[in-house]
């Protein structure tokens, strides 16, 4: 028994101590400023047109998730004195999960991504989001607080959990991740950034709901190649060099679906018979996410990425086939 | 703290290691952190004596709240109330439970008023000021959660401040949270009603309102407190006994393409109208807080009750106008009480969601008041407890008559004195005609006429019918006058110190009169003629004695935005008593 009271006596002093040397209210006005609001799809029954997200450069590069809530023209982002900017996707990583938006403005307060941290199981957190839509206009963000309570793969619990994203996410014991929240930053007690909120997460086995946090370092490789244009479409720059034989669908084996609209989304409609798509497993209703790391957004879009790859090089497709992504190679002739 | 598992597996790993090395970790504890420490448990220790856990219908229903006064005056949610009916049992961790009666609701706030019997030295909680709350600040709730206190010592939650000044839609209902606090401490059902602290264990708000989604009615980090400052603006009306409602300005507002707010919306009726607000005009500041957005103007505007006079500044056609605005109520007195009829039913003390609809009903008709409460009890339809209410109009009337010692003086009253510098003055107030020479020439009022008419004299808005309500309240009392309530007490433009109000009607003539609690005299009297134009306000000063009678020498009379007169009475003829004062 005396044992559990020095225990207990222990743990409020931790507490304590940690209240003393860190003033939150500090933290999160510093904090503040680098939070976004992103508007954009969705607002009908459970599709919350809302989620969270933070700005990564002086050029107006924002990092958020990958999610319906992007699957529009009109992307709105409040900064957090409420002004509000069109956003362009400049592009996304939908095997992180994560996409980065670029607002037309420069010189923001925002996160160095080289100064993010890694954060170790116990470590002191806070979470800001606009979890709820709670905050409007130049409202600053919701600010929760807990602690790191595991460091884990996602893919321990495949199945459990339907994401694409496998690696290493921060369990929290803070309810972080709500309605909207996804897209917010994770910092540590001192503010500095140390993962992304993901998508509410529940387990399709029990029913509970996940609070976690992608730490940030397993997504700057991603992010970076995003706002470096590497994972743009080639055909989009003007000084492109062509092939003299590109590949086309037809030598592939891969019909899609009529292109009808200005950006018909990429299904795959048949499959020819003893092609390479068949003999690799292209099947239809897949959906070509990206074609050699470059992502594809519409039918003439990967027609015209298709046209600067030359026939006898390799070509790489991540297709989402339900909630899966599916990676596969065509082999150049 | 949050978490007990947390503390055991801590207490269990900890226990696991070796002896010496926690005596080890003993001896190291710096100082700075036991004092923090110390702290902390005495936060917690003040913060949990004045926390009342409300118990309903026989402990099948419930929440929280928290004393602020030593003679039992405890705020809690009007959901929490509600079902209760008048009376409930409410236990504090002196470990005795005590009767509770209902004193007032703020259904559209979300709070009652009540009042624990049986002890005039309650343990109460300091009332903060709540705008000096920061986003990051630690705080703690208190409460009864799941009702789980029936040993009668309340849960306490930790956590920080999520948000400030945060604006929650009614979403339908009459419910509205306007600049509420936002707190990531676990707020359950159960806690409603309950008090929110600060690290120092004094009061910033009243839990009483949660996000809730598709993860069930328990908390998801996202409760919601109404700000101590909010209530203190309905504090000086929550002790009326009556059910309060909130304040409309006349007028909506949105921004514009600049990002101004500006009115897109106005009632030519309403108050700010006559004070000049128009379309287009630029709202600039409201409540003496500088208004940016809607929400800001919607937070500003959710914390004041019905009838108050605010503050306003605004640009009309690039001038800058500030003034003060009457407000007035969002809902007819009737259509308040058609709202707050039992109709639906919602298991009581759970924090409100957004978009609940309306708030819960009692199960079934209250039982038969315990006899403890009995004397505490008044119905009356329009009022929570009119028992409260009957026990200020006493109070406020009481003290005043002693001073002023109106009712012997019965007959004709005679007032002499200068209007300002303009000249001599004479009003005579009789039983059936006022008349009044005046500098400007004779002015009259009949008294047998329409009294609502008579506007005499011009530009006064009704001077000489107002000084005839205030000759008449002073000789008949309360009692005759007419109909007489306790509005409360609030702030006047002139005043810094909150005044009692009583609202007295003669005939269909409203006044309204301001008495100063720590003189207790008569300060102003506003009379209204009719609804939709300004009233005739008459401020009382200098007040003397004059034969052991306290006599105002100094009447300062506004009409509107302009200032009538300044009456300076030399002498006071009272007929009845012969003699001049």
């Amino acid at each position: 028994m005396h044992r559990i009271f020095l225990a207990i006596f222990l743990f409020l002093a931790g507490i304590s101590n940690l209240a003393q040397s860190a003033d939150f209210s500090v933290i999160s006005a510093g904090v503040q400023p680098k939070m976004v609001k992103v508007y954009g799809a969705g607002g009908i029954r459970g599709l919350e047109g809302y989620q969270s997200g933070f700005l990564i450069s002086d050029q107006g590069h924002i990092l958020t998730v990958w999610s319906y809530v992007l699957d529009t023209d009109y992307i709105t982002v409040t900064l957090d004195d409420g002004r509000k900017f069109e956003g362009e996707i400049v592009g996304a990583d939908p095997r992180l999960e994560v996409a980065v938006l670029k607002i037309d403005t420069e010189g923001l307060e925002h996160f160095k991504l080289g100064d993010s941290v890694g954060v170790n199981p116990g470590a002191r957190i806070l979470a800001f989001s606009n979890l709820f839509k709670i905050a409007t206009g130049d409202e600053p963000n919701s600010v929760l607080h807990g602690i790191v309570a595991a460091t884990t793969p996602l893919n321990a619990r495949r199945g459990a959990f339907k994401t694409t994203y496998k690696g290493t996410v921060y369990i929290l014991d803070a309810i972080t991740n709500n309605p909207g929240a996804a897209g917010g930053a994770l910092t540590t007690r001192k503010g500095e950034l140390a993962g992304l909120l993901g998508k509410e997460l529940r387990n399709s086995q029990n029913g509970t709901w996940l609070n976690y946090a992608m730490p940030i370092n397993e997504l700057i490789p991603a992010i970076e190649d995003i706002i470096a244009g590497k994972t743009r479409p080639r055909s989009f720059d003007d000084d492109v060099i062509r092939p003299d034989v590109p590949h086309t669908l037809k030598t592939l084996g891969v019909r899609m679906v009529p292109d009808v609209l200005s950006k018909t989304p990429p299904f795959v409609d048949s499959v020819t018979a003893s092609s390479e798509a068949e003999k690799k497993g292209l099947r239809p209703d897949d959906l070509i996410l990206y074609i050699n790391d470059r992502r594809v957004d519409s039918c003439a879009t990967l027609r015209s990425e298709l046209e600067l790859i030359d026939q006898i090089d390799d070509v790489t497709l991540v297709i989402q086939r339900g909630d899966d992504l599916v990676e596969i190679i065509l082999q150049g002739e | 703290m949050t978490n007990p598992s947390k503390i055991i597996t801590l207490a269990v790993l900890l226990s696991c290691l070796p002896l010496p090395a926690l005596r080890a970790q003993e001896l190291i504890v710096p100082d700075d952190v036991l004092a923090s420490q110390a702290q902390r448990i005495a936060a917690i220790n003040k913060a949990s004596a004045s926390t009342v856990m409300v118990f309903a219908n026989g402990g099948k229903g419930g929440g929280s709240g928290v004393l602020i006064s030593p003679d039992g005056y405890a705020l809690s949610n009007y959901h929490v109330v509600q079902p209760a009916g008048t009376a409930m049992k409410c236990a504090i961790n002196d470990g005795k439970l005590y009767d509770a009666i209902l004193v007032s609701i703020d259904p559209v706030g979300d709070v009652a008023l009540i009042k624990l019997l049986g002890r005039d030295d309650f343990p109460y909680a300091k009332l903060e000021d709540s705008d000096k709350v920061r986003v990051g600040d630690w705080c703690f709730a208190v409460g009864n959660p799941f009702l789980l206190a029936t040993d009668f010592n309340p849960t306490v939650t930790y956590g920080i401040v999520s948000g400030v000044h945060r604006y929650q839609y009614p979403a339908g209902t009459l419910l509205e949270y306007a600049d509420c606090i936002q707190t990531d401490a676990s707020i359950n059902p159960g806690n409603s009603g309950g008090p929110l602290f600060n690290e120092k264990g004094d009061l910033i708000g009243i839990n009483g309102r949660g996000s809730f989604e598709k993860r069930g009615r328990v908390n998801v980090g996202v409760g919601y407190a109404i700000s101590i400052n909010q209530i203190k603006h309905f504090m000086g009306f929550l002790r009326s006994g009556r059910i309060l409602d909130h304040a409309t300005l006349g007028a909506t507002v949105s921004t514009d393409e600049n990002g101004n707010v500006v009115v897109t919306n106005i009632a030519e009726s309403s108050d700010a109208y006559r004070r000049g607000l128009r379309y287009g005009d630029q709202l600039l500041s409201f409540g003496g807080r500088n208004i940016s957005t809607v929400n800001g103007f919607k937070n500003v505007l959710g914390i004041y009750p019905r009838g108050s006079r605010v503050p306003i500044s605004f640009l009309h056609e690039g001038d800058r106008i500030d003034t003060f605005v009457r407000l007035t109520g969002v809902h007819s007195p009737e259509e308040l009480l058609a709202r707050i009829q039992p109709n639906r039913q919602q298991p009581e003390g759970e924090p409100m969601p957004e978009g609940q609809p309306d708030p819960p009903a009692p199960k079934e008709p209250s039982p038969q008041l315990p006899d403890i409460v009995k004397p505490f009890f008044t119905a009356r339809r329009g009022f929570a407890n009119y028992h409260f209410n009957k026990l200020n109009q006493d109070r406020i009337w009481d003290t005043y008559i002693d001073q002023t010692k109106p009712e012997s003086i019965t007959g004709d009253w005679t007032l002499r004195g200068q209007l300002g510098n303009l000249g001599d003055v004479s009003i005579v107030l009789s039983k059936t005609r006022v008349d009044a020479e005046l500098p400007q020439g004779k002015a009259f009022a009949v008294l047998d006429n329409d009294l609502g008419q008579q506007e005499a004299p011009r530009g006064s808005g009704g001077l000489l019918v107002a000084l005839h309500l205030w000759k008449h309240i002073q000789q008949t009392g309360i009692g005759q006058f007419g109909d007489v309530y306790y509005l409360g007490s609030m702030p006047t433009p002139k005043q810094d110190e909150k005044q009692d109000v009583l609202v007295a009607t003669h005939s269909v003539i409203e006044c309204r009169f301001y008495f100063s609690p720590s003189t207790g005299l008569l300060t102003s009297m506003e009379m209204y003629p009719d609804l939709g134009v300004d009233p005739c306000e008459i401020y009382f000063s200098e007040y003397e004695s004059v034969n052991g009678r306290m006599l105002p020498r100094h009447l300062e009379v506004i009409h509107g935005d302009t200032v009538y007169g300044e009456l300076l009475l030399k002498d006071f003829e009272f007929n009845s008593n012969g003699g001049t004062e």
